[in-house]
């Protein structure tokens, strides 16, 4: 049944393939305002590399023709002849913006919505290009494309100069930590080349840059529509010693690697086939691990040796970032996922109120009497943004007061999470320092967030009790616990009686819906609480989070009846009935 | 250099590592996840990535096959010996109602057919198993609108896709919220190109059908698309003959509708020397993508895959 026809490879094709698989994945972003050229620059890039085909260049062809001819008014025999003539356009003639603008609304109205993902290769490399919206209501996709990017290209016109979304987009740039900035002075064929409109641009966003914090900055007289300087270098700026877009490309460092980074895996998911196997499947954020390495479990702490380190191909001597593989631990110790694990020696950073930086990309604007969801690394905690401290001006870079971030606003944040976060501040680990939030209610990512490390000064608003635990069991004779009730109709309809069957025992019992706040608050108070939940992440949450908080929690078996159910809530308790 | 560091630094592995972590993000945040199984050669990368996310524990969901019935033969006899040699569950679907009623590519237009008995049909078979989260194996470079799918592909309770209200995807988080009755569609092989597909399947040794592979087969050359006769039921037209060609395929789907090209290419290897030098893109052969401009775009919004 094996049909893949495979005999061994003649030269040329293994020689071929050796290069393929050397080739360095680069991540890169085009970023710029809107109708400075960004689609038309990546376009240029893929045509020229081989990137495109003679049938998506013929489609290309034809819509070109078609939409010069509508931009002209002119009489239908002219039109005619104008799109024969434009089925055997020179390269010059076609609309590169066509070739990446792939929506029905971006063509018609000819910007880029949503950013689009390229894929451009050159002998030495593979480039993963983030096609990212100019356009300011867009600058959440913007944000989308850079946060996995190595290197940036921003795109400046020459004829206007820096503007306001230029000088943003190098912000969020430098912000998620993208190492390496193209600045491309476009539409150079505008301004008859002049070195000194490229000189005068050039130093202006170049000198911001800096400011900024990139590693490197470079600049690059170019024009999009007609190939200048982008993969040949440009006979009419013999003054410009920079090279070609393609060679900086090609010279960039390979991907800034987290293999010397301190040890992280987040636990994404377990793999028990069956009794005797337990492994813990995940991708390395950061580091090395080798089998044997002594590591702990956080949050719990626990600490245990790596017994092995398992992949379909076999088991392996070590694994580091970004490898996917599943480890299995000396000892039978609990971890789950949303937990992680590092070397005992270098433990990440465990914050439930901290500071961070947001991106904001909802039309509402963030609320801080509402509750948000934060997911970071495998770990989805319920959140609340106590406050915002200051929101970023773009315009002269300043921090201005705020009391809220609007679409697309840039501000520091103390975030006051109901789980801890396992995590590392955002410029010293990229891929356990960020997080997104995500709209409880509705669902939608609303903001990206860095994190910046613990809360300042203030004081947390845990609320503080003077009355204890003990002093509560003492009280009320019974200690509190969470017992979630299977997910079932006939469950809620039992739930009632339960609590009467409970309640007639002499405990003090309550009901409560899903939401995981009402049932810890009940719990801690010494009550039992009949907890109801059908969609699974309420189920999940309630789990995790009665574990975070050290909470008793029992979980009912929809197989069993009221009885059983009574007495396995009595055992459990270890108290008299 | 080393053959684990080798092996570490390609982007092939990187690529692997992205769709496993994809894969298991999925099975970890959705109730009842279902991969969309099309028997192509990106379903079978798609399935030994999922074999190798998840081993050694068996695959944690169904396989669905949304079967048009007008499929290569071929392709029917690969998916059954396939699934019984590694024990998948597989599910098949068809809109019966739309084969009831005789829609077939002929009389209908590429663009009816497609919508009952692959847009409708899929989104039928979502609903009747309440399917939350569907594993898709289509890549950015396949159409300009794929370019512009997300990792996890939000759909409202109808199927539907609205590419102006998708989810901004930062890092590798992935927002899988959803309430009931909405879905996510998920693409763990949206970074790779079709020469990363092939040089995979080269590396791993993954079986595929064997259409892809050059042979003599029954073709007709209607105005310029190589279509296989593959059986009594398709429609000739006056003083069309099939005629033996040497032709492989691109890319597979419904006999009818999918275009082969000429070629030599017998292996796998061959074929990726045929690709580095193809200057056609792979879908150039598929009917479907090109009855009118912006024509994916608006199947997907449909709920479309």
């Amino acid at each position: 049944m094996d049909t893949a026809r495979q005999s061994p490879p003649p030269l040329d094709i293994q020689q071929l393939l050796d290069e393929h698989s050397r080739r360095e994945l680069l991540r890169l972003v085009v970023v710029g305002s809107v109708d400075d050229g960004k689609s038309t620059l990546i376009g240029r890039l893929l045509y020229e590399c081989d990137g495109l085909f003679e049938d998506q260049i013929a489609a290309v062809r034809r819509a070109s023709a078609k939409r010069a001819a509508t931009r002209t008014e002119a009489p239908p025999e002219l039109l005619a002849q104008g799109l024969k003539a434009a089925a055997g356009a020179e390269p010059e003639e076609l609309d590169f913006s066509l070739f990446t603008d792939g929506l029905r609304a971006e063509r018609e109205q000819g910007i880029t919505i949503d950013v689009a993902y390229r894929y451009l290769s050159t002998p030495r490399r593979k480039v993963i290009i983030a096609d990212t919206p100019g356009h300011i209501q867009y600058t959440r996709n913007m944000a989308t494309g850079a946060s996995t990017a190595d290197a940036a290209v921003i795109l400046v016109d020459a004829r206007l100069g820096v503007l306001a979304q230029t000088r943003r987009h190098a912000y969020i740039a430098s912000l998620l930590g993208i190492p390496y900035l193209a600045v491309a002075v476009n539409k150079m064929d505008l301004v008859d080349f002049d070195r000194a409109t490229f000189e005068r641009i050039g130093t202006e966003l170049a000198d911001f840059a800096r400011t900024l914090g990139f590693e490197g900055v470079r600049l690059f007289p170019v024009s999009a529509s007609q190939g200048d300087n982008i993969t040949r270098a440009s006979t009419r700026t013999p003054w410009h010693e920079g090279g070609t877009l393609l060679a900086w490309l090609e010279s960039l460092p390979h991907q800034r690697r987290l293999d010397g980074a301190p040890f992280r895996f987040p636990v994404q998911y377990v793999l028990r086939p069956h009794q005797d196997y337990r492994g813990l499947a995940g991708q390395v954020a950061s580091g090395t691990v080798r089998v044997g390495d002594e590591i702990q479990v956080l949050p719990s702490g626990r600490r245990t040796r790596v017994e092995s380190i398992d992949t379909f191909d076999g088991p392996l001597t070590e694994a580091s970032a970004s490898m996917s593989v599943t480890l299995r631990l000396s000892d039978e110790v609990d971890a789950s996922r949303g937990d992680l694990l590092a070397h005992a020696s270098t433990p990440p950073l465990s914050l439930q109120h901290l500071d961070a930086m947001l991106v904001w990309f909802s039309e509402q604007p963030l609320d801080v009497t509402r509750r948000y969801l934060v997911k970071q690394a495998t770990r989805t905690a319920p959140a609340q943004v106590e406050r915002v401290v200051w929101r970023k001006e773009l315009e002269d870079l300043s921090e201005r007061p705020a009391d809220s971030l609007s679409l697309n606003d840039i501000g520091q944040v103390r975030l006051l999470c109901r789980r801890p976060l396992l995590c590392d501040a955002y410029q010293a680990n990229r891929a356990t320092g960020a997080f997104i939030i995500i709209d409880a209610l509705t669902h939608d990512t609303v903001g990206a967030g860095l994190v910046l490390g613990p809360a300042g000064t203030s004081a947390t608003r845990e609320v503080a009790s003077l009355v204890t635990a003990a002093e509560r069991h003492g009280r009320l004779g019974q200690r509190g616990a969470i017992i979630l009730l299977p997910a079932t109709r006939e469950a809620s309809n039992l739930a009632v009686e339960l609590e009467r069957r409970l309640f007639d025992q002499g405990r003090h019992v309550a009901t409560a819906s899903g939401d995981v706040e009402v049932a810890l608050a009940l719990a801690r108070a010494g009550l039992l609480v009949l907890a109801q939940a059908d969609a699974p992440q309420a189920r999940r949450a309630l789990r995790e989070e009665a574990r975070d908080a050290r909470t008793e929690f029992l979980e009912l078996d929809g197989a069993e009846s009221l009885e059983r159910w009574v007495e396995r809530i009595t055992r459990s308790r270890g108290e008299a009935p | 250099m080393s053959e684990t560091l080798h092996a570490r630094a390609s982007h092939l592995a990187e690529l692997e590592a992205e769709s496993i972590h994809i894969l298991r993000e999925t099975v970890a945040e959705f109730a009842n996840p279902v991969m969309l199984y099309s028997i192509g050669k990106d379903s079978q990368v798609l399935l030994h990535l999922a074999r190798k996310a998840f081993h050694p524990a068996p695959l944690p969901f169904p396989l669905l096959h949304v079967d048009t019935t007008w499929k290569f033969r071929d392709m029917y006899a690969f998916r059954d010996a396939f699934v019984a040699k590694h024990g998948f569950r597989l599910l098949v679907h068809q809109n019966r109602r739309a084969l009831a009623e005789g829609i077939n590519p002929f009389d209908h237009g590429s663009q009816k057919y497609t919508h009952a008995l692959k847009t409708q049909a899929l989104l039928e078979a979502l609903a009747l198993h309440g399917f939350d989260a569907a594993f898709g194996g289509a890549r950015r470079d396949e159409e300009k609108s794929r370019a512009k799918e997300r990792v996890f592909s939000f759909r409202d309770r109808h199927g539907q896709w609205d590419p102006r209200r998708q989810r901004p995807e930062l890092w590798n988080l992935f927002n899988g919220r959803v309430d009931a009755g909405e879905s996510m569609r998920v693409f763990p092989l949206s970074n790779w190109t079709e020469l990363d597909v092939w040089h995979y399947i080269l590396r791993e040794r993954i079986p595929v059908v064997p259409l892809y592979f050059a042979a003599e087969r029954p073709v007709i050359d209607r105005n310029g698309t190589l279509l296989m006769v593959d059986d009594e039921r398709m429609r000739l037209r006056p003083g069309e003959r099939p005629a033996p060609r040497r032709v492989r395929f691109r890319t597979l789907g419904c006999y009818p509708l999918s275009g082969a090209i000429e070629s030599s290419a017998t292996t796998v290897e061959a074929i990726i020397h045929e690709m580095v030098h193809a200057r056609q893109s792979e879908r150039q052969g598929r009917l479907i993508d090109h009855d009118e401009e912006g024509s994916m775009e608006l199947k997907k919004r449909e709920g479309y895959f």
